[in-house]
């Protein structure tokens, strides 16, 4: 036996203390072996497990210090050398893999220890996330419900049919105890109780609108909490009951005259109705804040239907009022259109009965014209065929004129000679204008046509009454009567300006002028007839804005030769050099008052309109006429639309001073053309 | 010099102007409003013109002598002198206006400057004619006769 270079050992190998020693270490190494396998077993389990590294490590630890262990079996009876390399090998090897690991777990321990922080983090994650997933899907819950009302309430347009439903619907959603609608009453004072969920027909029940809670709940677009004990809050019946937490939302009612194109209606409308829920009683539930948002949202879109309702409503009555004046007028008419054709009827009838004898005395007194009769009878005969024949006229221009009025009078077209027409004229006029030693002149252009379509007899009618009246008025001289194509341009009157003559080639435009020399205006005279009109003003106006002496002082040369012009025609004339002046001295003596008005920064419009204040009846103001040398069209129109009489250009010569004169005094308006 | 030998001058002289361009047919519709009632109309009127041509020529000058042109108030001043001009029958002021303007328009300095001067020229010479158009007048009614009315063929 070698000899070993271990220490004897002090106890013999029988001792208790080594038998334990000795099973303990068994017991060591055993575990030691089992623990890495359990842990293989385990790790190979698991998926998931990110230390693979460090276990083999541990394995490797664990393993060796079992090794160990065993090995130290042998160790305590004599043991050979073998033995004792084999266990300083070991030892060595466990000795270093321990280090290596314990090394190593001052890494991975504080990981270790982490993931237990953050295995906690996560859990305080997941419940947060738990409780938002919570939340959404009570929203949605919301929202779903919200929608289904809101579909409810607008598939109706009635107005009883959209509250009851709110409230059916609302109740159940919300499982309330009970739902209720306060509507304002027509003098808008008191809140009556109009709709209920659970009573069937709600007494008339009314509570005053100017209650602190109302008011409160009113001003406010969020639902409100509030007390059970509030006079809308008590809907059921006291009872020995913990009554539930009501709320209170205002529903505005909204008028069509709320509605602009394009902005949402104003809220100042100030009526709303109430409406107001009930949880159950006796039962420990609240208001979410999501059932108040709710209830909030369902509340307007009950407004909207209800405004919907009230502008179909609106709609309807202005169709049936329509109808019903469209029924009235038809009437109306129907019945205008009986009157006029018993008119009509009557009329004829009329002319026939009345024509009828007259044509007997033309006839007679004609027949009786060609017998023997004595100058005397003669006289007579004639008298009465005369006057006969007026009253024939008379009877046809009756009815005519009848047939006018109403627009029923139809023109006789027919080819005619145009000729024929004036020499017939001209023969009917000459026996009594010889006799009134007038001479009549026919005066017919080359290029009339001389056939014609047209209403033959109306037009000589026209001609005759014009050239009659002619006769009439002329004590001598002579009577001319030219007629010719009129063109475009000489038909163009600024005295008929809503005539506007319409060119095409089968159509011509006829001109007659009749001209008398009767006691008509001697045109020397007419210069002198301003005397009686006396007083005419000419007013220069300066810039009272000052901006330079210029202004003044050059339209002093204009107003001095305005001022001539009106002198030499026997005009009084005034001239003044300011709006002021002009305001102050202008009367109702004034016939005209001239303004320049081509220099800007006058104000001749502020002046027009001062003297338009000043002289409230027509015939007492003075004729403002501007003198511009502007041949703007935009100067003449902005003139007139200031309220001006007239408009003159400069240079003015004298001759357009006496005839603008003329033509304003007669016409009290005189616009140049431009 | 004989009575009739100075009216005829007037009327050769009057003649020459219109020929030349210096009045136009407005100044014969101011020698129409000249009556009895009015005796010296014409030469109020013409008077009148210088002295406001004057003081607007004085601000046309100091108008355009700024360093920043006011064109708007220069505008407003030219269309004064050519409204007056035109209301005398003063052609060639009215017609140097005109030009004067349309400088104005287009904002041309130079332009306007030497518009200035021809309308001061301009000015200037039918004042003197006018000055010995008033001399011939005076000289006939001074010698008791009476200033021909002019007959012109247009």
């Amino acid at each position: 036996m070698e000899s070993c270079n271990c220490i004897e050992p002090q106890w013999p190998p029988d001792d208790l203390l080594m038998k334990y020693q000795y099973i303990s270490d068994f017991f060591i190494a055993l575990a030691y072996f089992s623990i890495p396998l359990e842990l293989i077993y385990f790790v190979k389990k698991s998926a998931v497990f990110p230390y693979r590294w460090v276990l083999v490590q541990f394995g490797a630890f664990i393993v060796l210090c079992g090794a160990t262990h065993l090995i130290n079996l042998w160790t305590f009876t004599v043991h050979s050398r073998t033995v004792a390399s084999v266990m300083t090998t070991a030892k060595v090897l466990t000795a270093a893999v321990s280090c290596i690991t314990a090394l190593m777990l001052v890494h991975i321990i504080p990981d270790l220890l982490s993931v237990k922080t953050r295995e906690l983090f996560l859990k305080n994650k997941a419940a947060e996330l738990d409780r938002e997933m919570g939340l959404i899907r009570t929203q949605e819950e919301t929202g779903r419900h919200v929608r289904m009302l809101t579909h409810e309430i607008r598939s109706t347009l009635d107005r009883h049919t959209i509250l009851k439903t709110t409230l059916v619907e609302l109740g159940r959603t919300l499982a309330l105890e009970e739902c209720a609608l306060w509507m304002p009453t027509r003098t808008g004072l008191e809140l009556q109780l109009s709709y209920t969920l659970r009573q069937q027909n709600p007494v008339g029940y009314t509570v005053p609108i100017h209650h602190p809670v109302i008011n409160q709940v009113f001003s406010s677009n969020r639902a409100v909490k509030i007390s059970p004990n509030c006079p809308v809050a008590r809907l059921r019946p006291a009872g020995k009951y913990m009554p539930g937490e009501v709320v209170a939302v205002r529903v505005p009612l909204l008028h069509l005259s709320n509605f602009h194109i394009n902005d949402w209606p104003e809220l100042s409308t100030k009526r709303y109705a109430l409406m107001v829920l009930m949880l159950p009683s006796d039962s420990a539930r609240q208001w979410h804040v999501h059932e108040l948002e709710l209830v909030e949202v369902v509340a307007d879109q009950v407004a909207v239907a209800l405004s919907h309702a009230a502008i179909l409503e609106e709609s309807m009555r202005a169709r049936d009022l329509l109808m019903e004046q469209n029924v009235a007028l038809d009437l109306a008419r129907r019945e205008a259109e009986t009157a006029i054709r018993a008119r009509n009827d009557f009329l004829a009838v009329m002319n026939h009965e009345m024509r009828t004898p007259m044509h007997a005395i033309i006839a007679l007194s004609s027949l009786l014209q060609e017998t023997e009769l004595t100058p005397e009878q003669r006289l007579m005969v004639e008298t009465v065929l005369k006057s006969s024949n007026l009253l024939a006229t008379l009877i046809n221009d009756v009815l005519d004129l009848s047939r006018l009025e109403d627009g029923s009078l139809q023109l006789d077209l027919g080819t005619f000679n145009l000729y024929a027409v004036f020499r017939e004229v001209l023969n009917l006029i000459k026996p009594i204008a010889s006799v009134k030693k007038l001479h009549v002149s026919l005066n017919l252009a080359p290029d009339l046509p001389e056939y014609a379509v047209g209403d033959e007899k109306r037009l000589m009618q026209t001609i005759l009454n014009i050239v009659g009246n002619a006769v009439k008025f002329s004590k001598e001289g002579s009577i001319s009567i030219t007629a010719f194509v009129a063109k475009l341009d000489t038909l163009r009157d600024s005295k008929a300006p809503e005539f506007l003559p319409v060119l095409s080639d089968n159509h011509f435009y006829l001109r007659v002028q009749v001209k008398d020399s009767g006691s008509g205006i001697n045109p020397l005279d007419i210069p002198k007839l301003f005397t009686k009109f006396a007083q005419n003003q000419s007013t220069g106006t300066r810039n009272s804005g000052g901006s330079g002496l210029g202004l003044a002082i050059c339209k002093r040369v204009s107003r001095m030769v305005t001022k001539g012009l009106l002198l030499h025609l026997g005009c009084d004339v005034t001239m003044v050099g300011s709006s002021d002046e002009c305001l102050r001295l202008v009367s109702h003596e004034h016939k005209v008052v001239f303004m320049d008005i081509c220099v800007p920064g006058i104000d001749s419009y502020g002046i027009t309109i001062r003297i338009h204040e000043k002289f409230t009846k027509r015939h007492e103001r003075p004729l403002l006429v501007a003198l511009t040398g502007n041949t703007d069209k935009v100067t003449k129109e902005n003139c007139m639309r200031a309220g001006m009489d007239g408009l003159i250009l400069k240079p003015v010569s004298l001759d357009k001073m006496r005839s603008v004169l003329t033509d304003l005094l007669e016409h009290r308006v005189f616009f140049e053309a431009i | 010099m004989e009575l009739v030998q100075i009216q005829r001058r007037l009327v050769d002289y009057t003649k020459s102007l219109f020929m030349e361009g210096f009045l136009d047919a407005q100044f014969l519709q101011l020698q129409q409003l000249q009556d009895d009632s009015n005796p010296d109309f014409v030469f109020e009127v013409v008077s009148l013109f210088f002295e406001d041509s004057e003081k607007l020529l004085n601000e046309l000058t100091i108008a355009l002598d700024q360093p920043n042109v006011d064109f708007k108030k220069l505008d407003s001043h030219v269309h004064q002198l050519k409204g007056s001009s035109s209301s005398i029958g003063a052609q060639r002021v009215k017609n140097a206006c005109i030009a004067f303007r349309n400088y104005c328009d287009v904002q041309n300095i130079e332009g306007c400057l030497t518009c200035l001067q021809q309308v001061k020229q301009e000015c200037y010479l039918v004042k003197n004619k006018f000055e010995t158009l008033f001399r011939l007048e005076q000289q006939i009614m001074a010698s008791g006769g009476s200033v021909p009315t002019i007959e012109l063929g247009f």
